[in-house]
């Protein structure tokens, strides 16, 4: 028992569990942002958009993240020489979100879109009669009740971003996969309790995320 | 009964598809090394490094590199034929798994010999004494971790070597961390890299890859002291005999031979006042 918490001293795991925490964080904004206006273009009238929005859908959700992750930094930074920062670890910590976003942006628009379904059509019908265009009819009417009722299949998204904030390991992020890879290698009579270590910390920071989304599902749930 | 009919069918899928996994999952984890547990007595089971150039390097079915030649040697001396001996896999975090868990007999994967290690394992050798050292372009003008502040050097993912660097040597020195060496390389021949590091011997066979002939050289200033030991399961009774078994390969001559066939065509030698090392007394 005194060596498994000498671990404790020798190597900051909590450290590490906050990178993935920040990194899901600010992933979980921007594939927000990019999930909602891809969801948006998928169910504009417009068939350029369309088609946009589904190209873009299947083609992340269809390519392993850790390839995307490895793109950011083996093609990006290695070969085009691209800097998101003057800090060379931040840099890798952006490049990280920049994929983590990408990839789950494709899920985080299907997850709309599901919500959108949920809208009877005579919403959209209603709004189009009272003289809404297609804009403020999805902005007043189509997407407050979708999110809505999109809330628990965006909180399955980000559970998966969570526990896939740890690829971000390939990226040169130093995160918990990659403190648990050190750990290993150099604790090996210790191999066991470290791996329950770092499976108990992701429990615990995404059973919460878990409830709070079941529980807003339902708190905010539009009644029909 | 449809609903019924189809539930079935679809139990039947699911138990397939599970089954077909952990096929697929055993086969490819183990290396065969399931099989192996039947045929103990007229096999052995090595464990070696199958991503590494020079050392341990799976070219398809065959198996190439400075381990694979001792391993060879000294399954040879302890009566196994070429034929006898089944290759497994052994990632660095899996090894001291892969011993105490009876999935392998021997370990020859670049297997530094250390404290906290023979808590759960035992050790043979040493058979090669590497040290950490920088791998640089051709044209560089780096001649020591000294020379690296400011500079960009490559580790791979759960080593301290680069810290290592960062906390004794150069402090403004930047860090990145990537899952192979193989990527460190590709990303020095971009030139977003100005070093890797790890160990010597490591970098020589990466060096030696026919892909990056005559791009990098091995700085040759090693700054530590790795003894690579032949795993063993704790307990095992191999250990004299495969000592005995180097104290033979280098005497005559054999490991100086595997050491130049594996490393040809790299500026690299071996710190001369360690190698060849005398295997320590078994425990």
């Amino acid at each position: 028992m005194d060596g498994f918490l000498s671990l404790f001293e020798q190597y900051d795991v909590a450290g590490a569990f906050w990178i993935n925490i920040q990194l899901t964080f600010w992933a979980a904004i921007w594939s927000l942002l990019l999930g909602t206006l891809l969801a948006l273009f998928r169910i504009s009238p417009i068939a350029s958009l369309q088609w946009f929005g589904a190209t873009y859908v299947n083609i992340f959700r269809n390519t392993p993240l850790t390839i995307i992750i490895a793109f950011g930094v083996l093609a990006l930074f290695g070969q085009l020489f691209v800097s998101l920062s003057e800090d060379f670890n931040l840099n890798f910590f952006r490049l990280a979100i920049l994929g983590l976003s990408l990839y789950h942006a494709a899920f985080v628009c299907e997850a709309i879109r599901s919500g959108v379904n949920t809208v009877p059509l005579g919403q959209a019908e209603a709004a189009r009669a009272i003289g809404l265009s297609f804009l403020p009819a999805a902005r007043l009417i189509i997407l407050p009740q979708a999110f809505r009722g999109a809330i628990a299949p965006l909180g399955n998204v980000l559970i998966a971003l969570t526990k896939n904030s740890t690829v971000a390991a390939a990226g040169s992020v130093a995160e918990s996969a990659g403190l648990m890879k050190t750990m290993i290698e150099f604790r090996s009579d210790m191999v066991i309790p470290i791996f329950f270590t770092f499976a108990l910390g992701f429990v615990i920071i995404v059973i919460p995320i878990g409830l709070l989304t079941t529980w807003a599902s339902k708190k905010l749930a539009v009644a029909r | 009964m449809r609903t019924t009919r189809y539930g079935a069918l679809a139990m039947a899928a699911a138990a397939a598809l599970t089954l077909s996994a952990c096929g697929g999952g055993g086969g490819e984890g183990e290396g065969g090394g399931a099989e192996g547990g039947e045929a103990a007595a007229d096999s052995i089971r090595i464990g070696i490094k199958f991503d590494q150039p020079g050392l341990g390097f799976d070219e398809g079915g065959s198996y190439s590199g400075f381990d694979v030649d001792v391993a060879k040697y000294v399954a040879g001396e302890l009566g196994y034929t070429e034929d006898q001996i089944e290759w497994v896999e052994a990632p660095s975090a899996n090894r001291e798994n892969l011993l105490s868990n009876e999935q392998v007999d021997m370990i020859f994967a670049t297997y530094s010999i250390t404290d906290t290690r023979k808590e759960t394992v035992d050790f043979a050798g040493p058979y090669f004494v590497a040290g950490q050292d920088l791998l640089v372009p051709t044209d560089s003008d780096i001649t020591g971790p000294e020379d690296l502040n400011g500079r960009n050097l490559c580790s791979v993912t759960g080593s301290t070597s680069a810290q290592r660097v960062k906390d004794e040597f150069a402090e403004d020195v930047n860090l990145i961390e990537q899952p192979g060496y193989a990527e460190c390389v590709s990303l020095m021949g971009g030139g977003q890299i100005d070093a890797v590091t790890t160990d010597d011997i490591i970098l020589a066979g990466l060096a030696a890859q026919e892909a990056n002939q005559g791009q990098f050289k091995v700085v040759g200033n090693p700054f530590s002291e790795e003894n690579y030991g032949v795993g063993l399961t704790k307990g095992s009774e191999l250990c004299s005999d495969i000592n005995a078994a180097i104290e033979k390969m280098i005497e005559d001559g054999a490991w100086e031979e595997a050491l130049a066939a594996n490393l040809e065509g790299v500026d690299y030698e071996p710190n001369a006042e360690l190698n060849p090392p005398t295997p320590a007394e078994c425990a």
